[in-house]
């Protein structure tokens, strides 16, 4: 992986530019520095943040162009469009 | 899009770690169509997982390397094992499709998880997992400037803690549950495996403390401070941005157990039995590395060689590795005596902590039931996303419970996935090597 290249994705509606290879789940911690990558609410409505880092908790899942998936494994691409409403 | 397709090979390897790598590259040489399969976006495992940030060590490249110049192995990442759809058959799904892999031979080499325990806190934005940490950080999580506390048991927690720093974190305590004299026995026993030794030293921490573990995250909406037990003096609060806490490692046992593989306790947890040629109670399918008990990368190598070579038939070659597994196996025996964790870690939940992550159920509610099938029933714990992969080893731990083999599908599945089962064989043209 070429470290110095960037890709560029909207979380929420808001464009962030990230290095090549970045983690979804790294970028929701980009993109909302104070919620520390809130990525969806739980039953009782709690934010939850990625917690397991290995596809294991779904804590981190998300919508990643309309389809629910793991945050902490899956690539920032060019265009994603990233929801956190899940 | 051939969601419809049906794969066909020789030899399938669930789980690109080490022991998932040189499985397929022992096997190779004897030409067989081989599979490699894994959730993640690049081959590596837990120890070899890539990203931009981290440089990968020699040995990881080489194996990578290798396994591209093999022309008779695919490399199939991203993609997670969803169900057996038949004895020697398995529904894979990715984010486009889903599809069914045929296999002769099955290599389960699916790795640990962490043991991650409930206490007050743990619910909050900014608590991880201490290995979680370590993972996220090497794919590209910034922490630089962040004040991180490290709790809860093993060497994992100086791994963590020595990524951590390199990207610029400030860790301002390494919490470790096990004593002074144990960690002091393990670090005087590493002179048996050197390797070990050298990689320890390198991971040495001022801010290590023995005997503490956490009581509680603090903070509202997200960790602004942790509460540590101090062995018999009390108890200490450290303001932090940030808190990853990791109990040691539980045997990723659940594709093996749902293909019908015999499960044991090995040091203290379930994993797979296997023979002295890494065989499962099913003859076709062989497990190598932490799935068959926890114990280190250099564990998962020689299991992992001695997997591919006895999958082929090799079986002299797979016995010649007998010696070096002995050697990792008395290192994992050591391991796990030093690093026992402790009763009161039992008792971290409050009666309104949440156990189950997935369900938002309470330790309250949990706590009258009786077993693991009772509270599944009555509460909905271990029913959620996760299905029981967190809660089901933390009420193990708690209270004793044995989870009970998981039902299919073993991860939430789309409907298209589900599609897939009913189509037909289309074999040759659709069994692809394009890789
Ligand atoms: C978070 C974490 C961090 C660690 N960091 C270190 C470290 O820094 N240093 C160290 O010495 N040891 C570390 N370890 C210990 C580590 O487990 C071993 O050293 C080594 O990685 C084990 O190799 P393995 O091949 O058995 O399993 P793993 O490396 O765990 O590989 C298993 C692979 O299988 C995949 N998988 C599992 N189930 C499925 C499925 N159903 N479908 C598809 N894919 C699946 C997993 O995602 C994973 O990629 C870490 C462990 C964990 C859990
Ligand atoms: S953080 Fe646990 S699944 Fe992604």
């Amino acid at each position: 992986m070429k470290k110095t290249e960037t890709v560029a994705l909207r979380i929420n509606g808001q464009t962030l530019s990230v290095r090549a290879g970045t983690s979804v789940a790294a970028a929701l911690r980009i993109a909302g520095s104070a919620d520390m990558g809130t990525a969806r609410r739980s039953v009782l409505g709690q934010a939850r943040a990625p917690f397991c880092g290995m596809g294991i908790c779904h804590e981190c899942r998300v919508d990643i162009d309309g389809r629910r998936r793991l945050a902490c494994q899956t690539r920032c691409e060019d265009g994603m469009v990233v929801e956190t409403s899940a | 899009m051939s969601g419809s397709a049906i794969e066909h090979c020789d030899v399938l390897i669930i789980g690109a770690g080490p022991a998932g790598l040189a499985a397929a590259l022992a096997a190779a040489p004897s030409g067989a169509h081989i599979v490699i399969v894994d959730d993640n976006p690049a081959p590596g495992g837990q120890i070899w997982r890539d990203g931009p940030g981290v440089e990968l060590p020699i040995a990881a490249m080489q194996r990578r390397n290798a396994i591209a110049r093999c022309a008779n192995i695919r490399l199939v990442s991203g993609t997670r094992v969803i169900a057996a759809t038949a004895p020697s058959e398995l529904l894979l799904e990715d984010a486009e499709r889903g599809w069914r892999i045929g296999w002769k031979k099955l290599i389960l080499c699916t790795g640990a998880r962490e043991l991650l325990l409930p206490f007050p806190g743990w619910t909050l934005p900014g608590v991880t997992g201490a290995g979680a940490l370590q993972a996220l950080v090497k794919s590209g999580l910034p922490v630089a400037g962040e004040r991180i506390v490290i709790a809860g048991s093993g060497p994992l927690l100086l791994a963590a803690a020595a990524t951590a720093r390199k990207a610029g974190a400030h860790v301002v305590r390494i919490a470790e549950q096990a004593g002074f004299q144990a960690v002091a026995g393990f670090a005087a026993a590493l002179a048996r495996w050197p390797g070990k030794a050298v990689q320890s030293l390198g991971l040495f921490d001022a801010s290590y403390r023995t005997g503490r573990h956490v009581l509680s995250a603090q903070g509202d909406g997200h960790v602004e401070a942790v509460r540590l037990r101090r062995g018999t003096q009390g108890e200490e609060v450290i303001a932090c941005d940030r808190l990853a806490c990791g109990f040691g490692l539980v045997p990723n046992t659940e594709l093996g157990q749902h293909l019908g593989c015999a499960v044991e306790m090995r040091h203290g947890a379930p994993a797979l039995t296997v023979d002295a040629m890494q065989a499962t109670s099913r003859a076709d399918i062989y497990a190598a590395g932490e799935n068959t008990g926890v114990g280190g990368s250099d564990r998962a190598l020689v299991q992992g060689a001695m997997a591919g070579h006895a999958a082929v038939g090799a079986i002299a070659l797979a016995e010649a590795r007998r010696g070096e597994l002995a050697r990792w196996d008395a290192f994992a025996a050591t391991l796990h005596q030093r690093f026992a964790l402790a009763e009161p870690l039992r008792r971290l939940a409050a009666p309104d902590t949440l156990v189950c992550r997935c369900e938002d159920v309470r330790h309250a509610e949990l706590a009258p039931r009786n077993d693991w099938t009772d509270a599944k029933l009555h509460t909905r714990c271990g029913m959620g996303a996760c299905q029981g992969r967190v809660c089901g080893a933390a009420t193990r731990f708690m209270f004793g419970w044995a989870p009970t083999a998981p039902r299919p599908p073993l991860s939430p599945v789309r409907v298209a996935t589900l599609a897939a089962l009913h189509s037909q064989d289309h074999s040759a043209e659709e069994t692809t090597h394009a890789a």
